[in-house]
């Protein structure tokens, strides 16, 4: 799923200035998993901006809408009704959802609630931690399912470098080097011969904004 | 012969080499690049200068470079992955070429996270696996990795690193393996001070035939201070420093140390220049430049060959 974080309180305090009547629109699916921009964290920032603005003797009408998805068409259609009533939208969704908005109410400010931080895995409630860059090439099937673009520091895909520490990657004791990591499991598979070979360089494809139309579907006129 | 190099003729005629290092500048002064290079002058084959070493921004290594060549050096031009991509790092090794730099070291760099711009985006578009790969293609096939032709393509002599010490052990050769189908020429190794450890590296090395197919120059860094033999101990990832060296560091007479590190380093190269598989010393006496002509002439590697 993709991972946000809510932005300092501050940012968003700024980032309002100016406007008296403004919509929070979370969304209900990743963010809301990360406990980030789903419908209690729309409510609990309206209420602290709402109390923020009162106790500056400039008070805000702040009112909340969730919606399923913010990156989909079909979700985003029960706003159209809504959104023309405010000065201003803001959104709890990731950066992708955001844009969708912006996109679609192009004469009304959008502003970003929350930084939109990676593509990561639920470790448990609260914890989260990153696994994919969506680099458009995926070299898991060689590197015994630990991924060197995002897990090495480098991004090696040669790895590991002179700087693995006792297992650990040479910018954080805490953080355990990846091609450490792909060694020994691979090893323990009998497959290291999978990285004995040189990865020649990568083919960067997320250089340029990408687009997908699956076989059989045609993007509309 | 592949690129004509000091460093390359001393290897191929069989001569013991002996190299040295030089980090530039953190500002303009050439003065200060020709300070340090003279006390290296005729005490090395070839001198690494170093690119923004430890992420912290410095002068630029080719242009370091050229000043050695000014003052009649051979420098050793190394090249991390971290601050360009692959357009600015064959455009520089084409210049490099072009203004006389005939060796190079590929080397992935370190992090910025430990610099002085730690919030930097790290390049890293290629890896120094790839960079060694590149080189050899400019050099052999006269290819840019994106395939066109170079003209007159650059003869450099390809160098790279090696951590023997760095997990997982038993991997290192063959990741030593991997740069010399890379194309590598010539390796230079981090900071040996856990011999041991360096003699299995070496007989694995020597067991897998690879020292047949590249030059290992075993690298030496003498210690000034106890201070710093535990810094290198803790801190500095990939390093092996043995309790053994500390506690030696220790034992010797009250401002003595530093002569006692240099006394382990003779002693270090006089291994060395026995050890099968082991074709040179590269001596990184840091911000000890002025100290070098005293260790190569009590390690006995002078005078260095003319060839």
């Amino acid at each position: 799923m993709i991972v946000a974080k809510r932005k300092p309180f501050d940012e968003i305090k700024q980032l309002l200035k100016g406007y008296k009547k403004v919509l929070n629109i979370g969304c209900g699916t990743c963010v809301a998993v990360c406990l980030t921009g789903g419908e209690k964290e729309v409510s609990v920032l309206n209420m602290e901006i709402d109390m923020a603005r009162k106790l500056e003797d400039n008070p805000i009408q702040i009112d909340g809408f969730t919606i399923e998805r913010q990156c989909d068409r079909e979700y985003l259609e029960a706003l159209d009704n809504r959104v023309n009533d405010y000065q201003a939208l803001l959104s709890m969704a990731c950066g992708a959802g955001i844009q969708f908005l912006a996109e679609r109410y192009p004469h009304i400010p959008v502003l970003p609630a929350v930084d939109t931080t990676f593509i990561g895995v639920n470790q448990a409630v609260g914890w989260y931690e990153e696994r994919c860059r969506s680099c458009s090439s995926c070299v898991l099937g060689l590197t015994g399912g630990i991924c060197p673009v995002t897990m090495c520091a480098k991004g090696l895909y040669n790895g590991p470098c002179g700087g693995t520490n006792k297992g650990m990657c040479e910018i954080d004791s805490s953080q355990p080097c990846a091609w450490f990591m792909i060694y020994e499991r691979l090893k323990e598979q009998g497959r290291l011969d999978c990285i004995l070979e040189i990865t020649p360089p990568v083919d960067w494809l997320n250089q340029i904004p990408r687009t997908l139309v699956q076989p059989g579907y045609k993007k509309p006129e | 012969m592949k690129s004509g190099s000091n460093l390359e003729k001393v290897l191929l005629a069989g001569h013991f080499a002996f190299t040295g290092e030089l980090g530039p500048p953190r500002g303009t002064s050439a003065e200060e690049v020709r300070q340090k290079a003279s006390f290296l002058k005729d005490h090395v084959d070839a001198v690494n200068i170093t690119d923004n070493q430890t992420a912290v921004v410095r002068m630029a290594s080719w242009a370091a470079s050229l000043i050695l060549l000014q003052e009649g050096l051979e420098p050793n031009y190394q090249m991390v992955c971290r601050d360009r991509n692959r357009l600015a790092m064959q455009s520089d090794i084409l210049g490099a070429y072009a203004l006389g730099i005939r060796n190079m070291l590929c080397l992935s760099g370190d992090h910025v996270k430990f610099g002085d711009h730690p919030t930097a985006k790290g390049v890293f578009d290629i890896d120094s696996m790839q960079l060694i790969h590149t080189v050899k293609r400019m050099r052999d096939e006269g290819k840019f990795l994106g395939g066109a032709d170079v003209e007159h393509p650059p003869r450099i002599f390809i160098g790279a690193a090696s951590n023997p010490f760095a997990d997982p052990f038993e991997w290192r050769v063959h990741r030593l393996a991997k740069k010399i189908s890379a194309g590598v020429d010539f390796v230079q190794t981090q900071c040996i001070y856990n011999m041991e450890k360096f003699r299995t590296f070496i007989k694995m090395a020597n067991d897998m035939g690879l020292t047949e197919k590249v030059y290992i120059l075993a690298g030496v860094t003498p210690m000034k201070s106890v201070g710093m033999a535990n810094y290198m101990k803790s801190k500095v990832p990939g390093m092996d420093v043995p309790d053994d060296v500390i506690k030696r560091l220790k034992g010797a007479e009250k401002g003595k140390v530093a002569e006692e590190g240099i006394k382990m380093a003779c002693e270090q190269i006089e291994e060395f220049k026995t050890m099968k598989g082991v074709a040179g010393v590269h001596l990184m006496a840091i911000e000890w430049e002025h100290k070098v002509p005293e260790i190569a002439e009590r390690a006995g590697v002078l005078p260095r060959p003319k060839v």
